[in-house]
């Protein structure tokens, strides 16, 4: 019999019948992890802390809540003051999906710089494009439950968007809806699958781990882990890290939640909804202002529907875009720079969604736009055959131990 | 050898058409078992009962509007003075988005009878009230993308496609109207 590395008796029967202790030992305590990982890797964990939060605070709401056009409002305002700690779980669920987008959108920008989305790692990078469009309709359906003016002309207007496809799209939208505008129907489907989405992204985070442990995390060098000399076991060293960076995330979310609870919210969502007038400015929750500038920028609508959804349909493609063989910015000096316009371009186009179509906002929208595609599809494929690389190093051991293979790396541990 | 081999293929060509046949039947069985799933979704029949809306139009003075309910939407109704009406009719339609003549889309000329959602993103577009903003064309002006309609309900500037709906509606007496 095979010597068990468990003391514990009960675990080590168990573990022998139904390996899960070995499956943790293996996947969290000794799972070997490059040792130069800076702090942009922290979002990973983060993101999954920000999504066990709104699963547990969700489904407290729930027990609180009245997915009915009639009583949604009130129970919401009910859960704000009558409802024990109701305040504090509102709060927390509603900032908590505002710094759930924050923590993924920072994580797949440090994907973007460090080309983690580049071969072995295309599906990891899939599944975590899929998890992005299901946090969306997520968000977006938990927004319509409160039922106030923004959540009712908020799924309004994105409903809507569906009656652009040609010949169907108003059967589809009316299907949606279960009547012929936003109604009881459509607030109870949304619950329905408000509720049960969040457990379908569990599932596909599952598959993301599994592709992630397959080869195992990036590393801001980008080059590919030679041996034992380049990694780290993750406990206790990441599982510190990650717990370090976690307390810095909550000293944050704690703020907004006790400081700033409705900075990221919109007053007219504390107005119940009211089919019969539409609030004079209507803006999405922040984390969609880029695609509703990109949704606005296009004067067809048909077009700008598949401008906005094509937004997020070039980053399925995008492991198949870039085609350099380098992964790292560090070492792709023109990529780099055309990274942070990028960013910048994104930036704007959020600041372009909260503004009134009109006027230069639309000519800036249409600008930032156009850069969008430009950097994904024009941009990305053709960058290799323009840019002259920096040459890699020979190892992750190498720049900070400053010797080239393993041998050396170890000489320089004895000289110390 | 050939006789084999024939025979041989005989078998394959029977095995193929007992492998497909019973993958569509197996299809046509899940699309069966599915469709009341997604069909569930559509407007049930209380929904669809709620189906019309009787208006009073004595009351309604010349150059007001009323917001009335039908199927959950704001239907407006709009008591135009003879210069909209002027200006409805005279417009040429050849730079417009969806030509339409007035004499299509408002039976009785005085009363225009429109379903007051935008038609870009569903937004209820100003210009039922006295002070809201109408619009360059008089109509009515959305304000969520800048749609503006005139005074026929016509699409003539902003992002959309078409008019606004004109629901099917009719005259029960000189002031009563029935929509739906």
């Amino acid at each position: 019999m095979s010597k068990s590395k468990f003391k514990n008796p009960v675990v080590k029967w168990i573990d022998h019948r139904l390996p899960v202790f070995s499956f943790m030992d293996h996947e969290l305590n000794h799972y070997p992890t490059p040792k130069n990982l800076n702090y942009f890797w922290n979002f990973g964990s983060l993101a999954g802390f920000a999504l066990v939060t709104m699963i547990v605070t969700g489904i407290v709401l729930s027990m609180n809540y009245t997915a009915h056009v009639d009583y949604a409002f009130d129970s919401v305002e009910r859960i704000m003051r009558d409802v024990n700690h109701g305040w504090l779980i509102r709060y927390i669920h509603m900032n908590g999906a505002s710094f759930f987008f924050i923590v993924v959108y920072i994580h797949i920008f440090r994907g973007l710089y460090y080309g983690s989305y580049k071969a072995p790692r295309e599906l990891l990078w899939i599944l975590g494009v899929l998890i992005l469009l299901l946090m969306m309709a997520t968000a977006f359906m938990g927004y319509v439950l409160p039922w106030g003016q923004m959540s009712f002309w908020g799924a309004t207007v994105i409903t809507n968007l569906f009656s652009a496809i040609p010949l169907i799209g108003e059967s589809i939208v009316t299907w949606l809806w279960g009547g012929f505008s936003v109604d009881n129907s459509t607030l109870n489907r949304f619950f329905s699958l408000h509720f049960v989405l969040p457990f379908v992204i569990v599932g596909v985070v599952i598959l993301h781990l599994v592709a992630l442990h397959r080869f195992g995390s990036n590393n801001p060098i980008g080059i590919d882990v030679k041996g034992t000399q380049d990694t780290v076991p993750f406990s206790p060293y990441y599982t510190i890290k990650d717990l370090f960076g976690l307390s810095v995330f909550l000293s944050f979310f704690a703020a907004a939640v006790f400081f700033f609870p409705n900075f990221m919210g919109h007053p007219d969502n504390y107005i119940e909804a009211n089919p019969m007038v539409t609030p004079a400015h209507i803006v999405p929750e922040w984390y969609f202002l880029p695609f509703y500038a990109i949704l606005r920028a296009i004067p067809d609508k048909l077009g700008g529907v598949l401008f906005m959804f094509g937004a997020i349909a070039v980053l399925f493609i995008l492991p198949w875009l870039d085609r350099s063989p380098v992964r790292s910015s560090q070492f792709r000096p023109i990529f780099k720079v055309f990274f942070w316009i990028l960013l910048l371009d994104c930036i704007l186009l959020g600041y372009l969604g909260a503004m009134p179509a009109e006027g230069i906002y639309v000519i800036l929208s249409r600008i930032a736009t156009a850069y969008y595609f430009f950097h994904f599809l024009i941009l990305f494929p053709l960058l290799p055959y323009i840019e002259k690389t920096k040459p890699l190093p020979i190892s992750i051991s190498e720049p900070i131990l400053g010797g080239g293979s393993p041998a050396s790396a170890f000489a320089m541990r004895e000289k110390k | 050898m050939p006789k084999s081999s024939k025979s041989k293929n005989n078998k394959e060509g029977k095995r193929d058409f007992l492998i497909i046949s019973t993958y569509a039947m197996a299809g046509i069985g899940a699309a069966s078992v599915a469709w009341p799933l997604i069909d569930q979704m559509n407007p049930a029949a209380d929904t669809l009962a709620l189906a019309s809306t009787e208006v009073d139009l004595s009351s309604l003075e010349e150059g007001q509007a009323i917001t009335v309910t039908w199927r959950g939407k704001p239907v407006f109704v709009r008591h135009r003075t003879p210069e909209e009406i002027k200006l409805a009719k005279e417009v040429s339609l050849d730079d417009m988005r969806h030509p339409e003549t007035d004499e299509e889309r408002v039976p009785n000329e005085k009363f225009i009878v429109l379903v007051g959602v935008c038609t870009h993103l569903g937004c209820v577009p100003l210009g039922q009230k006295s002070g809201d903003v109408k619009g360059q064309y008089g109509g009515w002006f959305c304000p969520c993308h800048g749609s503006h309609y005139d005074h026929s309900g016509r699409i003539r500037k902003g992002p959309a496609p078409t008019n606004l709906e004109v629901p099917s509606y009719k005259f029960l007496s000189d002031n009563i109207i029935k929509i739906g």
